[in-house]
């Protein structure tokens, strides 16, 4: 399961940017039959959740209605460069991970 | 012999265009009465002349060359901006994918595909234009599915890998991207003119309850609507393609079954001669034109 965490090219200090999260999971609904007539079994990450340097700044709890391999997007601003990490769980357990290092460009103050 | 010329072309053309049950007759007759009615009609006629006017009756196009157009051109704002945009491209999750794979070597006696190859970038820039090809070992046409198979059985020591496996996806959409803006280039010589002209007869032959073949869709009536749906030309270009509707990247043969289901016709296994032959004619009908690779597409 591959995640993707995509943020612009060049970070300014205190200024809001956008960070694009695109995960590859299936999002199975458990409403599904297989070839062979059988229910798929439930499979959606119900948690997510986005720190950057220990401090969470985005959390979402996903359900059936999200599209397989989900792509979630957020605004946030620095003021100090660090580790943006993702985590996530899905229904079969599991967790998945991503780890994007931010740094700002730009006067310091 | 302009005259005797376009004769051909005309005749060859209408088995082909519109009485598709009648093309292999028409087509027999036009290869038939071409020396008569070039002995008849001019002298002068020499051997090369017929020669080209041969080539024409199995190389004829439906579609110009110059009005050949990418799946990409019909598809909606939205999904191209999905398609170009490399950050928002879902497929590109298979893509990276498919970089870890081509730079991991999973044991000793086992080189990962970069030890060999290089920097997929450089050395596999323009290798997915050219397929699908002649194994030049086994003599056997070979699609890049086949190919990555085969390398892994001969030189990496390793079993082969499912056809519509992640694994499979993940190495061949980051081969194909390596030839991103480049025309397709597929060849038709003496080794592969057999699965050619199989390929060709396939994509003109009616199939399934429905009954239609791909041309009457895919040449005939491409640029109108199916139900809400614009009918591509059936290019193979951006394989292998994300398409919303199987939530995940897929291969060109996934693709053509899914035509095939279409239509109601019997759907070849992934991986089939037919399939094969198929894809050799598809490539070929997509190359000489403005066509470019752009996979990894997005498809509704």
């Amino acid at each position: 399961m591959v995640a993707r965490i995509i943020v612009p090219a060049e970070l300014k200090r205190d200024t809001p940017f956008e960070v694009r999260i695109l995960i590859q999971h299936p999002m199975e609904t458990g409403f599904r039959l297989d070839m062979m007539g059988t229910l798929i079994p439930k499979n959606v990450i119900h948690k997510l959740t986005v720190t950057f340097n220990s401090d969470t700044v985005f959390q979402a709890s996903l359900g059936t209605g999200i599209s397989a391999n989900p792509s979630l997007q957020f605004w946030m601003k620095l003021s100090q460069p660090g580790l943006l990490k993702l985590f996530w769980e899905d229904d079969l357990g599991v967790i998945g991970e991503a780890v994007k290092s931010l740094e700002i460009k730009g006067p310091q103050n | 012999m302009i005259y005797s010329l376009n004769f051909i072309c005309i005749c060859a053309r209408c088995g082909v265009v519109s009485q598709i049950r009648n093309y292999k007759i028409r087509l027999l007759i036009a290869v038939l009465t071409l020396p008569l009615v070039c002995a008849v009609g001019v002298a002068s006629a020499n051997a090369a002349d017929i020669n080209q006017s041969e080539q024409s009756v199995e190389f004829a196009r439906v579609i110009p060359p110059e009005q050949l157009r990418s799946g990409f051109t019909f598809i909606s704002d939205d999904l191209r901006y999905l398609q170009t945009n490399d950050d928002l491209n879902p497929a590109f999750l298979w893509v990276i994918q498919g970089e870890t794979l081509w730079k991991q070597a999973s044991s000793k006696d086992s080189p990962s595909c970069q030890s060999c190859h290089g920097e997929s970038n450089q050395s596999m820039r323009g290798v997915s234009t050219k397929y699908p090809l002649i194994d030049k070992k086994s003599g056997e046409l070979v699609n890049l599915e086949a190919r990555v198979n085969l390398c892994r059985t001969r030189y990496q020591h390793m079993n082969p890998l499912n056809l519509e496996s992640e694994e499979m996806l993940g190495i061949t959409s980051y081969v194909a991207s390596a030839s991103r803006g480049l025309p397709l280039n597929v060849r038709v010589d003496d080794q592969n003119k057999a699965h050619f002209l199989r390929g060709r007869s396939l994509y003109y032959t009616r199939m399934g309850q429905i009954n239609l073949a791909c041309t009457h869709c895919h040449e005939q009536n491409w640029s109108k609507k199916l139900q809400g749906e614009t009918i591509s030309q059936g290019h193979i270009n951006d394989y292998p393609v994300y398409r919303l509707e199987w939530q995940r990247l897929g291969s060109l043969h996934r693709r053509i079954r899914a035509c095939l289901s279409g239509v109601r016709a019997y759907m070849f296994p992934l991986g089939s001669k037919e399939l094969l032959d198929l894809e050799l004619f598809l490539g070929w009908r997509s190359s000489d034109s403005k066509i470019v690779v752009e996979s990894p597409g997005v498809r509704r």
